[in-house]
């Protein structure tokens, strides 16, 4: 986590990041109105940004500042969820493939090739057209059930790696059983590109669920997720570029925060990249080689 | 021995490989007394550690033991017994040390936790009471501060500690055996030689029996009573560890010797056998080490010899004990002629 804060981006995406999370909490107190009620349809409708709307009114005079504020809350919890999901089921799928092997590996990473082999916003559109009511729990499980293909590719590849290593065996020879190998030994070490992973699966989450509400199959009205908000603002665009852009930049900043907090959690992560961080100043400065290492030397 | 701690009988490991069956042991057997340190040795290749693995049935697919194969520890037959047994058996009863201390241990545990671990896995009991007891077993195999030490993590620990670290864990259930495969082989000679001092004063202090597998006779030579000579998955010879010194009778034991290096005896190369150790997928006819022998002759290529008795503790697989005679004519072995033809 220092070594998060001290990195170039990953310090601003984790003030983004709670930013974000902090207004998604405490939206709701920071603005009077509840971004569901409608103003006023003469006086209010699409009301440029003013000191009473910050990020100005839409086409049904709602405060759209309320409305980002309360997307949020539906955006990032969304999200959240759907992607807990997907890391649970890609990687109990993943470790139990690449760790048994064999026939049942192939079975299983054939059944995965056959799920991602399906466009995923098509099957998604598909499924909640003829589902009609989607609440948002469902919308949890279908973005989540339909997110952990990929989790499961990545889990196993690492799985596959991990348990040739000596330490499976010895773990074995010691008497441990296969649940507890997979468990204690094996899903910690699968456990750093799963972080990243999941980090930079929220970003893209993020922007799916906008894109699903942004056509129209998401959450909808009169909830307001950021993709519904947007969706609003476009069907009725009329010169309001701030009904537009709000929204947007909302998603946009979001996912990229997510994408770089993936990004520097990679590097801090990666055990190679830290040794990488651990060496440079040494050469850097071309100074005879000096024991840097405080530990001491002691003899075994 | 009065009475054996381990029998094995006739055990055989084949890899059903698609280049064929490799036999990788075949028909090995051996026993191993209370409180005795037994040396496995031969070359690479030689069905060594393949043998420790059966020991503790860690053979993986597409490698099995094979039916008539018998493992009898302490009145059971771990061939028998269920995966579920076999598991209390393994840390508990029987340990293992393996070769390589840097990456046996887990990297993402604390090396307190991964000993205090083997104590949950088979006593069960609290976490503080497992961690107490790792500390204990650290400070038995000689770490320094092992309060401290036992908090910190493989990689803060030089070579030889984590090796210390791994016989705390083979140690921590104070098991009936302990198999060392190469436990010395990645270590520096100094390092090596506190280690095998280890092993001594431990199995002095708790009476373990030891399978020790090495390549090193010379570790061999300063560690252990017994010696058993593996060459092309069987054994070739079995004798007292100062009678195989002495008077090693198979022209392969004596290959092993002839190649260590002896402090006082200059040369200006080592001594070494010609070729290498045969695929085990395809043993040659006869005496499997025929093509690389100085002495073998026709009944070698063709008559696979028994295990000759040729002393009281003594065992050769070689059929000079029937023909000593042989032994003043040697020649370029096979290998060699082939390789110049």
């Amino acid at each position: 986590m220092r070594r998060l804060v001290a990195h170039p981006t990953g310090r601003w995406a984790i003030a983004v990041i709670v930013l974000l999370a902090v207004s998604a909490i405490v939206g709701p107190w920071l603005t009077s109105y509840t971004g569901v009620e409608q103003l006023d349809i003469v006086a209010l409708k699409n009301a440029p940004p003013s000191w009473a709307h910050p990020f100005g009114t839409d086409q049904y005079s709602r405060d759209l500042l309320a409305r980002v504020l309360r997307g949020a809350r539906i955006s990032l919890l969304v999200s959240l969820l759907a992607v807990t999901l997907s890391i649970v089921l890609g990687a109990t799928w993943g470790l139990i493939a690449g760790y048994f092997g064999g026939v049942l590996d192939t079975v299983m990473m054939r059944v995965i090739d056959a799920f991602l082999s399906i466009p995923r916003v098509l099957l998604l559109v598909a499924l909640m057209t003829v589902l009609e009511q989607v609440p948002l729990w469902l919308l949890v499980l279908l973005l989540g059930g339909t997110g952990w293909f990929g989790v499961s590719r990545l889990v196993r590849a690492e799985t596959l790696s991990a348990r040739e290593q000596p330490y499976v065996e010895a773990a074995r020879a010691l008497g441990a059983s296969h649940t507890r190998i997979l468990l204690q030994h094996l899903l910690p070490n699968v456990a750093a590109p799963l972080i990243v992973a999941a980090t930079l699966s929220i970003g893209n989450t993020i922007v799916l669920e906008a894109g699903l509400s942004f056509l129209g199959v998401g959450a909808r009205e009169p909830t307001p997720s950021w993709g519904s908000v947007f969706l609003g603002a476009v069907e009725s665009y009329a010169g309001n570029w701030w009904a537009v852009l709000f929204p947007g930049l909302a998603i946009v900043v979001t996912a990229l925060a997510f994408n770089m907090l993936g990004d520097a959690l990679r590097d801090v992560l990666d055990p190679r990249q830290v040794h990488l961080a651990h060496r440079l100043p040494d050469s850097a400065t071309a100074l005879p080689v000096v024991q840097r290492d405080p530990r001491p030397t002691a003899a075994v | 021995m009065a009475d054996p701690l381990l029998t094995v009988r006739d055990l055989r490991t084949y890899f059903y490989t698609e280049n064929g069956v490799a036999r990788s042991v075949d028909g090995v057997s051996f026993s191993v007394g209370a409180g005795e340190t037994v040396g496995l040795v031969g070359e690479s290749g030689c069905g060594k550690s393949v043998t420790a693995l059966s020991l503790m049935r860690l053979v993986r697919p597409p490698g099995r033991i094979e039916p008539g194969s018998a493992i009898d520890f302490k009145g059971r037959d771990l061939v028998a017994i269920d995966e579920k047994a076999m598991r209390a058996v393994r840390g508990a009863q029987i340990a293992m040390v393996f070769q390589e201390p840097m990456t046996a241990l887990n990297p993402v545990f604390t090396v307190g936790d991964q000993i205090a671990e083997v104590v949950r896995i088979h006593k069960g009991g609290s976490r503080q009471e497992a961690w107490r007891r790792a500390v204990e077993m650290l400070e038995v195999v000689g770490i320094p501060s092992p309060e401290q030490r036992a908090h910190e993590y493989p990689h803060q620990l030089s070579g030889g500690m984590r090796q210390r670290v791994v016989i705390a864990m083979a140690l921590v259930m104070n098991p009936a055996l302990i198999i060392a495969d190469e436990p010395t082989t990645a270590l520096d000679v100094t390092i090596q030689a506190q280690i095998l001092e280890l092993l001594r004063e431990l199995q002095a202090k708790f009476g373990t029996s030891i399978l020790l597998i090495t390549h090193d006779l010379g570790v061999v030579a300063e560690t252990v009573s017994r010696v058993i000579v593996m060459y092309g998955g069987e054994i070739v010879e079995e004798a007292p560890v100062e009678e195989l010194f002495k008077n090693a009778h198979h022209p392969y034991t004596q290959g092993l010797l002839n190649a260590m290096p002896q402090v006082g005896h200059e040369r200006d190369r080592l001594a070494t056998i010609p070729g290498t150790v045969p695929p085990p997928t395809n043993w040659p006819q006869g005496c499997r080490f025929h093509d690389r022998c100085s002495y073998a002759w026709e009944r070698c290529l063709v008559e696979h010899p028994p295990l000759y008795q040729i002393g009281e503790t003594h065992t050769s697989r070689c059929h000079l004990a029937v023909e000593p005679d042989r032994r003043a004519q040697p020649h370029t072995p096979f290998v060699v002629q082939e390789a110049s033809a």
